[in-house]
This record gives structure tokens, sequence and C-alpha cells, in this order.
């Protein structure tokens, strides 16, 4: 018993660390102005995932959590950025945004109060349980969900919004395993399919725009819209 | 059975589209399963009519009265719409290229077999991933001119929807979450409807949330609309045929599942939220009509009001506007389809999409002519349609509920759109006519499927089949509890 509590408080201490970090990651891809930096980010971000699901396996002694840590490092961490690298010209990954549609420290305070707003809509669906992991995990993942969905608003180019997609579905997940550890696998695995064909379609989609347009800032496509 | 079928041949469709055979081989082939891919649907909804749920895979795929009726607009508008672009893709394709017409057809066939999947599959977690893979199937569909204006649209509509699906994937993680809370409830529609009364109500009630707002962007809710549009009028016309007509319903059914396992919990107010979210797009809706200047733009603005209209019909409450909502469901699919295959013959014989530029089309296209005018006073709400049938009996369960305010403004909403979409179709069809240079000349394709999207729309606002009125019945019977 004595080595079961043991146990279960180094468990919580390394999820939250997971957690603390995935949150700056998170912060992280909002405030990296070169897209290979970010999709670095997005690369860690993605193993932070993988190492919640595999002590939240570890705890609920959850064959479906493992598989979930492993697909996440195969897909996420290399067959992703392989893809990605491949598929759009290296010329996309050397620029530097300079322009955002909001300047970065802007950027870094509306993201405090998107984190402030995650803990307001979770907190209410913590207090249904007592299990010390949802309560670590959904505030986390909710962020990152709004996160990520910040980053897709107020990046102009191609790459990083792709990125910003990529995040919020980690930060789904991310609350997702801790309130769904048993969900059935087949769902996991096409979820996980899923994001790979995101992946392809829009890194096709950026390259055939990159051909026929000139340019990956797709914040500045505007020729569609009411007059 | 017939449900494992209607999933395996689309699949084979699309491999099959790709040999390189016969230039019409793609076509022909795709023409062929989609109709058998209809006739089974026509059973399955003849079995769900007579209150046989459908089961292949029990808890996986099965498919109930609700699911049927969805099953069968998709698998008609597929088979209406793949005949529609035998004739209309390949004049679309710079010198007959050849690859890209058999690409064209196996994304379509793709297409078409996510949108079939979404009715038919119970496992909730995996409708999400059949209602994301409707996106992905159909980007390249969108961006399929490759012009600058096509690849924007197409880049829009995947990221807003790729977001809209990351929201409702949390939505539906905290569904299952409640699911296995009171016991070990299977995670399908219909075990969600038993779980429910077990669910805490905070956990429904921000579930709902995330759903509505993840897959609200697909279906073109308003604020979270502005990519419908542009990827609705971009694509070529079958395409838009299938996005506006079926695509838009078959996100929207998912929505539509949840409202029954909502409402043990009144205090969760899902009515309110459908009611607020429908009558504010079918309001912006109205107002973008009158100032559209693109006749395909017109008719996809024309969807999100539909779409409104539905969610609105669907939280009024009541058996009367759930049948109301089930019938609007019904006739927007048909007419929309029909009016996206008009706007397609008449961008063929015209060569632009903006309003301005059509005048008199009566004396030089009278086909095209007579199809826009039929679409347009068919989508508008005119009699003797089917869309004024499902309003009138939307508006009237409404004043039956008492929710004046809200029937109030619906109805003066669909007047506004009503006079926004015929103003300027009439100035189409009538009026002096403009000279065109290049004259095309239709492919009998495109007139039969004309004629086949048209049996529907003018029938369905005379008699409503026996068979189709208690699918119908029980449909609306599901929506409620």
């Amino acid at each position: 018993m004595q080595d079961y509590n043991v146990v279960f408080s180094v468990l919580t201490k390394i999820d939250a660390l997971t957690g603390g970090l995935f949150i700056l990651t998170a912060f992280g891809i909002i405030a990296m102005r070169q897209v290979l930096a970010s999709l670095n980010i997005f690369v860690f971000q993605s193993i932070l995932l993988a190492a919640s699901a595999f002590v939240l396996g570890y705890q609920h002694s959850s064959i479906h959590l493992f598989v979930v840590a492993g697909i996440t490092v195969v897909i996420k961490t290399i067959l992703i950025p392989y893809l990605l690298k491949r598929i759009i010209s290296k010329e996309v990954y050397a620029r530097r945004e300079i322009s955002q549609v909001l300047n970065i420290p802007t950027s870094l305070l509306i993201a405090v109060a998107l984190v402030i707003f995650a803990y307001f809509i979770s907190s209410p669906l913590s207090n249904v349980t007592d299990e010390i992991f949802v309560k670590l995990n959904l505030p986390i993942g909710v962020a990152g969900l709004l996160l990520g969905g910040y980053v897709v608003i107020v990046r102009r180019e191609a790459v990083p919004q792709v990125i910003g997609i990529l995040s919020m579905e980690n930060g789904a997940f991310f609350a997702g395993i801790s309130i769904a550890p048993d969900l059935p696998l087949i769902a996991e695995l096409a979820a996980a399919f899923d994001v790979l064909i995101i992946v392809l379609v829009m890194g096709i989609l950026t390259r055939r725009i990159h051909e026929r347009i000139g340019t990956t800032e797709v914040g500045r496509l505007t020729s569609l819209r009411e007059e | 059975m017939e449900l494992i079928y209607i999933i395996i041949i689309p699949a084979l469709l699309a491999g099959l589209s790709l040999i390189p055979a016969h230039r019409k081989f793609a076509s022909l082939v795709t023409i062929l399963g989609t109709l058998v891919v209809f006739i089974l649907s026509l059973n399955i909804a003849f079995s769900a009519a007579d209150g046989m749920e459908v089961v292949a895979v029990k808890n996986w795929i099965s498919c109930d009265s609700l699911g049927a009726l969805v099953l069968l607009l998709v698998a008609f508008v597929g088979f209406t719409a793949a005949i529609f672009s035998m004739g209309y893709i390949e004049k679309n394709v710079e010198e007959k290229n050849q690859r890209k017409i058999r690409h064209y057809y196996a994304q379509y066939n793709l297409f078409l077999l996510s949108m079939l999947a979404v009715p038919i599959i119970s496992q909730v977690a995996l409708v999400w991933i059949a209602v994301e893979l409707t996106t992905l199937m159909s980007v390249f569909l969108v961006s399929f001119k490759n012009t600058p204006e096509a690849l924007e649209a197409s880049w829009k509509y995947i990221v807003l929807t790729c977001m809209g699906a990351a929201f409702a994937l949390l939505g539906i993680f905290i569904l299952y979450w409640g699911t296995s809370i009171p016991g070990h409830e299977k995670f399908t529609w219909a075990g969600l409807i038993v779980a429910s009364p077990n669910i805490p109500p905070a956990l429904l009630k921000t579930a709902f949330v995330f759903v509505l707002i993840g897959f609200g962007t697909k279906v073109g809710l308003v604020p979270l609309h502005t990519w419908l549009p542009d990827a609705h009028s971009q694509a070529p016309s079958p395409v838009c045929a299938l996005l506006s007509g079926v695509e838009t319903t078959t996100v929207l059914y998912a929505i539509l599942r949840l409202l029954p396992v909502l409402k043990i919990h009144p205090s969760i107010g899902a009515e309110t939220w459908l009611i607020v979210f429908g009558i504010i797009s079918v309001g912006v809706a109205a107002f973008l009509i009158i100032q559209v200047k693109d006749y395909k733009r017109l008719f996809a603005f024309s969807t999100i009001e539909h779409m409104g209209i539905i969610m609105v019909a669907a939280g009024l409450g009541g058996y009367g506007s759930h049948y109301g909502a089930t019938l609007q469901i019904v006739s927007h699919a048909i007419t929309k389809s029909f009016c996206f295959f008009a706007a397609g013959i008449a961008l063929l014989f015209v060569g632009r999409q903006d309003i301005a530029s059509v005048r008199g089309l009566i004396r030089t296209s009278p086909v095209a002519a007579i199809a826009l005018i039929t679409g347009g006073l068919a989508i508008a709400g005119a009699p003797p349609f089917a869309v004024f049938l499902s309003e009138i009996m939307i508006l009237k369960s409404g004043l039956v509920n008492g929710q004046y305010i809200t029937t109030g403004l619906l109805a003066l909403f669909i007047i506004i759109a009503f006079c926004g979409i015929l103003f300027p179709i009439n100035r189409m069809v009538f009026g002096k006519p403009t000279e065109y240079s290049e004259k095309t000349n239709l492919s009998v394709t495109n007139i039969f499927a004309l004629v086949v999207a048209a049996v529907p729309v003018i029938l369905l606002g005379f008699y409503v089949p026996r068979p189709l009125q208690e699918l119908l019945r029980q449909a609306a019977a599901s929506l409620g509890r």
C-alpha cells in the first residue's frame, strides 16, 4: 500500500510536470517567428502528449493509452515533420514571419487570458470527479485547444496555420486521454490516421498555392469576400 | 447487409475510376455505382419506414429512420450529381486532361463514401471521423479549377472546418466521459440516450456547446460561416450540389442527434441554443443574400439560411415542428442540388458567375432560364414547391407553441431572403439579352440530370408518398424524446 502511494504521487508529479511543459510549448508556438522553430516545438509538444498518455496508461493499466502514446510518437514526431518537409519546399521553412495580425507581446497577453478562460470552462467539469489526473489534464488540454486555435487565427503563413490545427488536436487529445482513457481503440487509430490525412491534404494544398500564386502567406488571400 | 454494400461500393468505384480505360469509363462506372447505392438506400429507407432499425454490425453500423432519411438524400444527390458531372467536368478540363478527370471521379466517390458513412455509423467517435473525412475528401474537389480563387476557397474551407473538428473532438471526448461515468453503456447514439439521465448536466452542456461550435462550423452557422460561400461558389457545380445540398445536412444530422440526449435535462437549454444560433444564421444570411453579386454565392448563402431554419425548427420543439424540420431537410437537399445544377448549366452557357453580366437568358438559353427560375422559386419558398410546405409547417407550429417573437423574426427573414433570391434571378432570366461570344451545346447528361433532380422538387410540393411520410414521421419522433 505504501509503495502504491509513492508510485501514485510520483506519477502525479510527472503528469503535472508534463502538463506544465505542455502549456509552455503552446505559448512557444505562439511566440516563435521562425517556421521551422514552431514545427520543432510542435514535435516537443507531441512527445509531452505521448508521455502523459504513457503515465496515464500506467496508472489505469490501460493498453489503449500505451498504444496512443506509441502512435503519437510515430505519427506526430516522425511522420508529420517528415511529410511536411517533404511536400513543401525548403524555402518556406527558412522564412521568418515578420507580419502577424497582432504582435507577439500582445499575442502572449491574449494567450494568458485564454488559459484563464480555459480553466473557467473546465472547472465545472473537473468538479464531477475526484480523479487527480482529470483535474490536471482537462484544463491544460482545453487551454492547448484554445491556444492552437489562436495560432491559426493570428498567423498568416500556411505552415504555422497547419501547426496550429495540429496543436489544437494535441490539446483535445491531452484532455481526452484523461477523461476517455478506454475509448475504443479503432476510434483512436482512426483519429491518428485522420491527423495524417490532414497534414497530407494541407501540405499538398500549400504546395499548389505556392506554385500557382507564388506565396504561402495565406492570410493575405482575400479576393473572395463580400463587398 | 445492404449497409455494408453501401460502404463498399463507393470505395470500389474510387478504385475503378483510376483505371486508365476509355475516356467515359470513370463517369459511366460512377453513374452505375451510385445508382446501385441509391437503390440500396431506397430499400433501407423502406425498411426504416416500417419502423425497423436496419442493423449490419450491432453497435457499430446501423441505420434508423433519421439516419435512413439522410442516407437516402445523400444517395439521391450523389446519383444525380454523378450524371451531371459526366457532361460538366469534361467541358471544364483543359484539352481533355484524362488524368484529371479520373482523379475527379476517384475523389468524388471517396467524398460520397464519407458522407454515406455519417448516417449509418452509430458509434459516435467514428461519426466524428466520418464528418472530418467529408472535409478532407472534398478539399481537392473544391480546388478543382486550380485558379487562385479556388485555392483560396479550399484553404479557408480546410482550415476553418479542421479547427471546428478539433473543438468537436473535445466535445465527443466529454460525451464519452459522460457515458462511462454511470456504467458501461455503449458509446452509440442509442447508448447516449439510455445513459443520458445519469450524465451530470454540466458535462452534457459543455459537450454540446463544443460539438455545436465544432460541427456548426461545417454546417455554416453564422459567426463561423465565412468559408461556406467561398467554397460553395468556387467548386465545380456538381460538387457544389453535394456540398450545399447534402454535406451540410449530414453534419447537421450529427448535431440534431444530440437533441434527444439533452432534453432529459431542461436546465441545459439545448433548444434555446439551437433557436438563437438558427435565427442569427437565418437573419444574417437573409441580409447577405441581398448584396450578393455572384449567382453561385447567392445559392450558397441560401444554404446558410436553410440550415438556420432547420435549427430553429428543431429547437422549437414538439412533434409538429420536428416534422417540419425533417421535411425541410428533405426539401432543402433536393431543391438546393437542383439549383446548383441550374447554376451550372447557366455557367456553362455564359461562362461567368457574376449576376450583372447575365441578362435575358430566356431568349438565349431557354433550358438554363427555365431551370434557374424554377430553382429560384423553389428554393425561395414559393408555392407549390416542397420548401413552401415545410416552411409553412414550421411557422405554423411555431405559432402553436406560442413562440411569437421567434416565429415573427423567422417569417420576416424568410420574406427578405425570398425577395433577395428572386430579384437577381428575375433579372438574369428576363430582360434584354446580352450576346455571348461562345455557344456551348449542353450534353444530354446535363439535361437528364436536371430532369431527374426536378422530379422530387416538383412532386413533393403536391404529394408526399406514403412511405416517405412514414419515414419523416418516425424521424421527427426520434428527434423528440
